[in-house]
């Protein structure tokens, strides 16, 4: 440290603890939007640092589809006990019993895409007026172009074309009523980063993201879990194998890695070799060319 | 490769249409290996797609569907790559239309700017803007990189006459660090590896001086500044008279036991701890975000700032400030508006607009009534309360302020405090 420079770990640390505090001082009822997977899990340990020794002056969320890993939820109890803060659930399942979102049918049915509609109904019953979420800008191309303050419109819209430029540290968080902004603290960190500093600070994270054995069943190229909410298709079969997962999704639509690394070192060996990308296993975003962009706008995490 | 002791580099990149800027990003992505097989195939099939009878790695850093469809490249989107001696983050900025708002935006962040000469074309009035731009945000670092050698032979004659007059005109900018290298980025000439086919040029590749450049300095050191940015009191048994100021420290070094001043209050106090997490620091500087914590109880708030006893910013609710207009809504003298600085904000009065400047001849416009989208002009600002500052050239972030509009809350200008 003697000639005064922080390595880069250090620096996307301080931008991100940054970012946190300034949600936490610029609007009345930010939230946290943790859904189980690692990004969030990093965000909520360096919201943690951020306000120490005091608590997470904000609720997380998590939208539950009810197609979870049952490890996920488990984590997140336990974490959000550990914390002492409040947890806020936004259940699918609910918003499909109550007839505000329509579960798609077919084999490949997923109820990604219904997330949309109780995490705006949440948002909106909350009085939610930040909503910050554990996205990277490395990780898809629409993200790539993504604010660190992302202003949404009444109805949780996003406007490519109409973005507030940003400059400097100069975070702009006015809003009319009824808008609300999402928040990236972690936009500039890409996988390689997260996982390096997850083994830096010794964060805990579910046991999916290690190998282990599972009953799966691989469709158009993707390693899928054996699940109630997966129905099989002729010809498809359940195979036991050695996996684990590098995002972390609904059970149906998360593809899994055929991999033997079981400690983070292993982990950060096998990204550093692999040729395909992070969401190259996610089903949701296969649908179309443009699938994220067309999902963000309407109010997408 | 140990990951974890790398330095961060942030680079924008300026170029106007086809001048090979999206080629060379894909090259340093694709020569550093930061280009998945996944990736790869989206941009093969694309190519194939279109009829291309080659796979354009341009196409790498093709955006949105809202783009496609109108041929264009909306402000900034920002690439990342590493070698195993640093991280880059690329703001990577069009050349055309909304120019100078979106090179603006990148350029405010950024450690080092690129700029791409066609070999063919050699200056243009492209290029002006691009430097003046560079040297107008203070981008401590330049790297003028000449494009499309292979369209000259690789002729040593050409890129000399082009570097010649690049010098001439950037003499009157000051820019404090200006490399040039010939390169072919579709070739990779020089970008990554060395070229075989301009022996005369005795210089490192692009990718050497990206990895090299020293940027420890590019911080201001001198001039202790620290904007709170919220006071931590943790309401629990344990830390019931706990008060921490967060922050992140903008400029100078603070130590425990420092003899420091609250401004606006002008209270004076000892540093007595500076943390993180619990973790004690030993010395902190910018850009690291703290709890500071001080011996004696002072109502500090948001919007205050710590500095030296000795070496305290400029107090004045009157800014002299070159603007950069982001809004399509054009402004005019005495119009209210409101004044981000550090974490401050104020209502504040634009007085009077100065002058204009014509960022090709770099010559001033006097006598305007407005300034419009694109403009960059000096104005004169009378804030509604005391602002801490630096000079811009200074301080890039005390020395920074944003102007929003108190209607719409849409950010409609990018400050630097003369």
């Amino acid at each position: 440290m003697s000639n005064y420079v922080i390595n880069h770990l250090k620096e996307l640390e301080s931008e991100a603890i940054f970012v946190i505090r300034e949600i936490a001082a610029q609007f009345e009822n930010p939230v946290l939007l943790f859904s189980g997977g690692k990004d969030s899990i990093l965000l909520t340990h360096l919201a943690k640092k951020a306000f120490f020794p005091a608590k997470i002056p904000f609720p997380l969320i998590h939208i539950d589809t009810g197609h979870n890993f049952p490890e996920t939820i488990a984590f997140r109890d336990d974490l959000v006990e550990k914390l002492g803060v409040k947890l806020i659930v936004g259940s699918v399942q609910e918003a499909i019993d109550k007839g505000r979102a329509k579960e798609e049918t077919g084999a490949d049915a997923s109820r990604n895409s219904l997330q949309i509609v109780s995490l705006l109904d949440t948002l909106e019953d909350h009085k939610v007026d930040a909503a910050m979420g554990g996205a990277r800008r490395d990780e898809e191309k629409a993200r790539a172009k993504e604010r660190f303050f992302s202003h949404r419109d009444e109805f949780g819209q996003w406007d490519p074309k109409n973005q507030r430029p940003e400059l400097w540290n100069l975070f702009n968080g006015r809003k009319n009523y009824g808008e609300h902004f999402r928040v990236f603290p972690i936009s500039n960190w890409t996988e390689m980063d997260v996982w390096e500093y997850i083994k830096l600070e010794n964060i805990d994270l579910p046991s999916l993201y290690f190998s282990h054995k599972r009953d799966c069943v691989v469709r158009d190229g993707v390693i899928l879990a054996n699940s109630e909410f997966i129905k099989l298709k002729e010809g498809e079969e359940v195979v036991n194998m050695t996996i684990r997962y590098r995002t972390c999704g609904d059970m149906p639509i998360t593809g899994a890695v055929e991999s033997e690394a079981d400690n983070l070192d292993k982990i950060i060996e096998e990204i550093a070799t692999t040729r395909t990308t992070e969401r190259g296993g996610r089903a949701d975003d296969k649908r179309a060319e443009t699938a994220m962009e067309d999902r963000k706008k309407q109010g997408y995490f | 490769m140990d990951y974890q002791n790398i330095e961060l580099l942030r680079f924008t990149t300026a170029g106007s249409v086809d001048d090979g800027k999206s080629t060379l990003i894909g090259r340093l992505l694709y020569d550093s290996k930061s280009i998945f097989q996944d990736q790869l195939d989206a941009v093969e099939e694309s190519s194939k797609s279109k009829g291309f009878d080659y796979v354009d790695l341009s196409l790498l850093t093709d955006g949105l569907k809202s783009e496609r469809e109108q041929g264009i490249t909306i402000d900034v989107a920002y690439r990342y790559f590493a070698t195993p001696k640093r991280k880059f983050i690329i703001a990577d900025t069009p050349g055309h239309i909304q120019y100078t708002r979106n090179m603006v935006t990148g350029a405010s962040t950024a450690n080092l700017a690129i700029i791409l000469i066609d070999a063919r074309k050699g200056m243009l009035e492209q290029t002006h803007r691009h430097a003046f731009i560079a040297s107008l945000l203070r981008i401590p670092h330049a790297i003028v990189c000449v494009n499309k050698m292979d369209l000259v032979d690789y002729s040593e004659e050409v890129y000399n006459t082009i570097v010649s007059d690049f010098k001439a005109f950037s003499s009157k900018l000051g820019i404090k660090d200006i490399q040039f290298i010939p390169i072919s980025a579709l070739n990779g000439d020089n970008v990554v590896n060395r070229s075989e086919n301009m022996a005369w040029y005795q210089g490192s590749t692009l990718m050497y001086h990206l990895e090299t450049v020293h940027i420890s300095s590019d911080h201001n050191l001198v001039d202790c500044r620290f904007p709170i940015q919220s006071v931590i009191r943790p309401h629990t048994l344990e830390n019931q008279d706990y008060r921490g100021f967060a922050g992140r420290i903008d400029g100078g070094v603070f130590k425990p036991g420092d003899k420091v001043k609250s401004l606006p209050s002008g209270f004076v106090s000892t540093i007595k701890t500076i943390e993180l997490n619990g973790e004690q620091i030993e010395e902190a500087f910018a850009p690291m975000s703290v709890t500071m914590t001080l011996e004696d109880e002072i109502d500090n708030s948001r919007g205050d700032m710590i500095v030296r006893e000795n070496n305290v910013p400029e107090i004045s609710q009157d800014l002299e400030v070159l603007v950069t207009w982001m809004s399509t809504k054009p402004i005019q003298a005495r119009t209210k508006v409101v004044i981000k600085h550090t974490t401050n904000e104020s209502i504040g009065m634009v007085k009077e607009l100065k002058y204009k400047i014509d960022i090709n001849t770099l010559h001033r416009i006097e006598g305007i009534d407005k300034v419009e989208m694109n403009d960059i002009a000096r104005m004169s600002i009378r804030t509604a309360k005391p602002i801490f500052y630096d000079a811009y050239k200074r301080n890039r972030q005390t020395g920074s302020i944003i102007i929003i509009d108190e209607q719409t809350n849409e950010t409609i200008g990018a400050g630097m405090i003369i």
